[in-house]
């Protein structure tokens, strides 16, 4: 079981948590919608609840709930920049498929 | 892959919905449905794992009514009662079918529209083509879990208004909603993805069953226009099947009986298709009777027999380059489409004529599917922004209106692309005209008489004015599923008329070809008519004027010399004018003598009136400034 994320992507979710002003971690969470039936969400953790599990990577916490985890286990989450966009990617070796707009995919 | 940004708890975005659309293939022989899932366009199979259906429909005892292969399998057993091929059907009128070739009783359900006896009473095409669509409907639905928000039906490039029409009514039956009606080949051009390619001109080659269509697509900054369609609509692979059992059958002694026929046609049929993977292949029939016969085909048998056929399908391509003024060396690529592009004859002469290999890297059965399946889910929404492609089609043939002299002013040209709206101003030819026929024809001929008859309708309530002093705009609208309405209103008072054309009349697909071959072949007769036609309309105009002229003025102005003058010269053009009357199926020359003729008189009517004009205009003026000061003039 595991989750990580990239030097880049660590030191973007750091400023983020700094700007932000407070936080323990960041919150990964999936949702049962979207074209292909997964989606991906990204929250401000600040308080681990109870069926979370946390994972430290690069210095950040990272909280996911057990019953999201087999979906997005072993994912790992990188910052990118494409074209004038930029924002985290997950890179999830469970995903079988990904829905054209990316939002969504399925296992 | 879209990229996230971190959210406060609780407020993550929900993503889209999905919304669920097909695209259908409609076919003559087989019917797909596909749709666009997780990013990529599949073809839904049944229950069974098959993905072609066959167009067929079964009507059985107790209301029972089976479709596609169950109902296939009726078909040697009730023939009457199992319809197939029935998109040959549809919006067409009893004149258009050629009953013999059909295994079941078509009989006229009105005018324009056909119908078949079953044993559940008399089924129209349409209702025929719903059971199609309401299986591959409910196929779709139980695979994608939830009702359809609609769907991308794919039709022959050749099908006309009534045909279109016909197709969405039986769609609407099968309770689908119809996003669009999109061209075949234009289909399977974007399940290419020709969208992302070189911008450039490509042609989609589709040699199906029992239909030829090609297509001229030109790709500019992501946007497809259709620039040229044509075809043959007798031609497919069904004919090779033909060649191959009437050579296997003359090669066996020639006594095989009408019970044979249909074990000949499948193994021609398997022959061909393992020709394409194997030099030569074993061909063995067995006759009624028991006996087997058996021969050997190789490629270059059958290369020689079907060598005709393959060459009448580079008839069209060649006529669509050249409606398109295109050469062969400036295509950037060829699409094959349709499963009688596997063979390898024929892609070999795809090849020959432009040059380069053609694209066949998708299953040529399934890439207008594929096609449609992806317009739907653009025309869903399910696309994000900036990825939109536009799709244009063309109108097969010239649409217009009739003018004075029975001639026709085109107003959409013929390979218009579509959606499109024209307009074109027009007037009154008489004074104190009030009304104005409307007359919209289809065809490529310059004279009415030689075009289609689509519709004719009556604007009314015109203020009375001088000829010509009407401004009545005609505007011709072609919606994107290629249906017409037109519309007149007269500008300076507003009234307005207008008219949908609706499927009372049906186009075959031949008929077009005939009519544009009938254009190219009398295009010097038809101009001669057309010139001498204009002198008349230009002739009778300027008589009538005349004649307004002298009832009004001539008395003041003239002296009885100058009258005598004016009217003999009028009677010179009168007599011309009758004799024009009378030339109808006269000869070329004898054409063009009558016009030089009538130019001439016309020319000199002109003349003996110019001074007449000069006064009149003198008069007026007079008249106007009579009791007015030089400087309220200047002001």
């Amino acid at each position: 079981m595991s989750l990580s994320v990239t030097p880049k992507a660590a030191n973007q979710i750091r400023k983020a948590l700094q700007k932000r002003g407070g936080g323990v971690g960041l919150r990964v969470a999936i949702k049962t919608s979207g074209c292909s039936g997964y989606a991906y969400a990204l929250e401000f953790a600040d308080a681990p609840a109870a069926e979370d599990l946390s994972f430290e990577s690069e210095g950040v916490q990272l909280l996911v709930d057990a019953k999201s985890l087999p979906m997005i286990d072993g994912t790992q989450l990188d910052w990118v920049r494409e074209g004038l966009n930029e924002g985290f990617k997950f890179n999830n070796p469970n995903a079988s498929a990904t829905c054209g707009c990316g939002e969504s995919f399925a296992v | 892959m879209a990229l996230l940004q971190i959210a406060e708890p609780g407020r993550a975005a929900a993503p889209h919905q999905h919304r669920l659309a097909v695209g259908i293939d409609l076919g003559t022989t087989n019917s797909l449905v596909a749709t666009v899932r997780s990013a990529v366009p599949t073809v839904l199979p049944d229950e069974a794992g098959r993905l072609l259906l066959p167009s067929v429909v079964h009507y059985g005892d107790e209301d029972q009514v089976l479709i596609g292969d169950a109902a296939r399998e009726r078909a040697a057993e009730d023939p009457g009662n199992t319809i197939a091929s029935s998109k040959r059907l549809i919006g067409r009128a009893m004149a258009d079918v050629r009953a013999g070739t059909l295994a079941y009783a078509v009989e006229a359900l009105s005018d324009s529209a056909v119908g078949v006896r079953t044993r559940h009473g008399l089924k129209s095409p349409v209702d025929i083509g719903a059971e199609v669509l309401r299986a591959l409907r409910e196929r779709a639905e139980s695979a994608l879990g939830g009702p359809l928000v609609g769907a991308v039906i794919t039709v022959p490039a050749y099908f006309d208004d009534a045909q279109r029409q016909a197709t969405k009514d039986a769609a609407a039956k099968a309770g689908l909603n119809v996003l669009r009606l999109l061209n075949e080949p234009t289909a399977a051009a974007v399940a290419y993805g020709l969208d992302h390619a070189d911008e450039g001109i490509y042609v989609v080659y589709d040699l199906g069953g029992g239909t030829f269509d090609v297509s001229i697509l030109r790709l500019m900054r992501g946007v497809f226009e259709v620039i040229a369609t044509s075809g043959d609509a007798q031609l497919g692979g069904d004919d090779f099947d033909h060649r191959l059992a009437a050579w296997f059958a003359a090669a066996t002694g020639d006594d095989w009986g009408a019970q044979d026929i249909g074990a000949l046609h499948a193994a021609a049929r398997a022959a061909k298709e393992a020709l394409t993977d194997r030099l030569e292949v074993r061909m063995s029939c067995r006759r009624a009777d028991g006996t087997l016969e058996s021969l050997t085909v190789d490629r270059v048998l059958f290369d020689d027999i079907t060598h005709d056929l393959v060459e009448r399908t580079l008839g069209p391509v060649k006529r669509a380059l050249r409606d398109a003024k295109l050469r062969p060396d400036e295509v950037n690529g060829v699409v094959l489409v349709g499963g009688s592009t596997r063979m390898l004859q024929v892609r070999a002469a795809v090849k020959r004529l432009f040059g380069h290999e053609p694209f066949t890297g998708i299953d040529p059965d399934q890439a207008v599917a594929l096609g449609a399946a992806i317009q739907a889910d653009q025309l869903a929404g399910n696309r994000a922004g900036g990825n939109e492609l536009l799709l244009l089609d063309v109108s097969p043939l010239s649409l217009g209106l009739e003018t004075m002299g029975g001639l026709v002013e085109k107003i959409i040209p013929r390979n218009s692309s579509i959606p499109t709206a024209r307009a074109q101003d027009f007037t009154t030819f008489k004074d104190g005209q009030t009304a104005m026929a409307l007359h919209v024809v289809q065809g490529e001929r310059e004279l009415v008489s030689e075009c289609r008859s689509l519709a004719r309708f009556t604007l009314r309530g015109i203020p009375p004015m001088v000829a010509g002093a009407a401004r009545i705009r005609v505007s011709f609208q072609i919606d994107a599923d290629g249906l017409l309405s037109v519309s007149a209103v007269e500008q300076t008072s507003g009234v307005q008329a207008q008219v949908e054309v609706k499927p009372s009349y049906g186009l075959a697909p031949d008929a077009v070809a005939g009519m544009l071959m009938d254009a190219l072949g009398s295009a010097e007769a038809d101009a001669a008519a057309r010139m001498l036609r204009e002198a008349e309309v230009d002739a009778r105009r300027l008589l009538d004027a005349t004649e307004a002229a002298l009832h009004e003025d001539g008395a003041q102005l003239l002296q009885p010399r100058e009258q005598l003058d004016i009217l003999n010269a009028m009677q010179a053009v009168a007599d011309l004018l009758e004799q024009c009357a009378e030339s109808e199926g006269t000869s070329l020359d004898e054409h063009k003598g009558l016009r030089v003729a009538l130019r001439d008189a016309t020319e000199g009517l002109n003349r003996a009136t110019t001074p007449f004009a000069g006064k009149r205009m003198d008069a007026r003026v007079r008249q106007a400034l009579s009791g007015q000061r030089v400087d309220q003039l200047a002001a």
